[in-house]
């Protein structure tokens, strides 16, 4: 079973709805023991990191998440806010996020801001940095739905993906052996995000 | 490479779909649930659903009609209409709408734009001016509609609406309205010069290379449009059309670099 972790941050259905014409079993849930039986997770979400985070601890969410993530190894694929969780820390708010890559999120810091405007808010490639069943059918040069005023820097570049150019180059998928991050929506992003979900949810 | 969205802007009165000319002259269009089903077969960026008379009517947009358009919308899309609390929102986003649109709320009490933001963080909340040009006293902000007249002018108040945290702005010329002869340029280019957030151009759009002087010479980082999308020809026949890839692809190739 798939499961959605459902933590109140944004809305969930759009992700529901990219993995409907799937035929497998799905389920929003904001159950520990749906996570504990999950044989993929997705964790979405949209706002603030430390609220999100405050949020994953209030569910008492970090052991269950830790222990299917690190110890059992199921793939995990964070979107937009879900993926910056993964890192160790944000500029956004004080919280410590789930530590899974060894990242830190910065806001976008853009000199010319007249051309480049924060949130980055739009449709937009990727550049693809490194081979991976995620990508599958995936022709560089397509766009993707962004938004968001922050993004992932990763400590180490093998992690990275793609990356993707909004006056410089950020990362857009981060990958560490099961834990996928996609920065832009892959929901909202017609056939080639529904191909990238078609290949989390089949691939790995 | 960047490329801007494209918006359709539908109107609702009364649950249809109307358009106008310079928020007046509301012209029936159709049923606003059809026209998702047709934006999503031309596979539309966004759209934003707009209740003009809510305010006016001081209630808030259908809940039932954020549900209906949520089960059929494959695009993000934007509700406003008369949105007030923090609770109408929360209902409005949790029955799919991926952001809400304020505008005359938010102009009466800004430090609801902040609130909203801090909530719901601030891609979700955009703000809409109307603005038009007064015969003495220059461009103002109007509220209600377009119905009342108000003393801000549009650069100072998109420095409130990005102060108070909202993650977009959506600058709608009142004279442009429906006229389809060009986005007021230099309007939408003083209002990107003064803020750091997205700006969202509508009102005038006829043709494609609007779209592309928009967010060229206006550096909009989107554009939204009504008649465009709803009317073909020079006779305004009713005909739901939004460009394919290859042409948005093309009219915004570089657009930043």
């Amino acid at each position: 079973m798939i499961v959605i972790v459902d933590y109140g941050m944004g809305n969930l259905g759009s992700v529901l709805k990219s993995l409907r014409y799937l035929n497998l079993e799905v389920k929003i849930s904001e159950s520990k023991l749906d996570i504990e039986i999950a044989s993929k997770i997705i964790l979405p979400g949209v706002g603030h990191f430390s609220r999100a985070m405050k949020k994953l601890k209030d569910l008492d969410f970090f052991d269950v998440l830790n222990k299917r993530v690190l110890e059992d190894k199921v793939p995990v694929l964070g979107i937009c806010l879900g993926m910056q969780l993964f890192a160790k820390s944000s500029e956004e708010g004080r919280s410590k996020g789930l530590g899974w890559i060894d990242s830190t999120i910065s806001k976008f810091s853009i000199k010319d801001t007249l051309r480049w405007k924060v949130p980055h808010i739009g449709w937009n490639s990727i550049s693809i940095k490194k081979n991976n069943f995620l990508l599958d059918n995936i022709v560089e040069g397509e766009l993707f739905y962004f938004v968001h005023s922050f993004h992932m820097i990763c400590k180490d570049l093998n992690d990275i993906l793609s990356t993707t150019n909004y006056s410089y180059n950020f990362v857009s998928l981060v990958q560490k052996d099961n834990i996928y991050g996609a920065q832009f929506h892959p929901e909202k992003s017609h056939k080639q995000g529904l191909q990238l979900i078609q290949n989390f949810v089949l691939n790995t | 490479m960047f490329r801007p969205r494209v918006i359709p802007v539908l109107l609702l009165k009364n649950l249809g779909l109307v358009k106008s000319i310079k928020f007046k002259k509301h012209k029936y269009i159709g049923d606003p649930i059809n026209s998702v089903k047709i934006f999503n077969d031309l596979k539309a960026d966004e759209l934003i659903f707009l209740d003009i008379l809510a305010s006016k009517e001081k209630r808030t947009v259908s809940l039932d009609f954020v549900k209906n358009v949520g089960s059929e919308a494959n695009m993000p899309f934007g509700v406003g209409g008369g949105i007030k609390t923090i609770e109408d929102i929360r209902k409005i986003i949790s029955a799919g709408a991926e952001k809400v649109i304020l505008n005359t709320h938010a102009f009466l009490d800004q430090e609801f734009i902040k609130k909203a933001s801090d909530e719901f963080g601030s891609s979700t909340i955009c703000v809409s001016m109307d603005v038009k040009k007064t015969l003495f006293k220059g461009e103002r902000v109007f509220i209600y509609g377009g119905s009342k007249m108000t003393k801000m002018k549009p650069v100072a108040y998109s420095k409130i609406i990005e102060q108070m945290g909202a993650g977009e702005i959506i600058v709608n010329s009142i004279d442009r309205d429906g006229v389809m002869e060009g986005y007021n340029i230099d309007l939408i280019k003083r209002i990107s010069k003064n803020v750091s957030i997205p700006v969202v151009a509508l009102g005038g759009a006829g043709k494609m290379s609007d779209f592309s002087s928009a967010t060229r010479e206006g550096f909009a980082s989107a554009v939204a449009a009504g008649s465009k999308f709803i009317y073909q020809g020079t006779r305004r026949a009713v005909l739901v059309n939004y460009p394919n890839k290859e042409i948005l692809n093309k009219i915004f190739s570089n657009v930043r670099k």
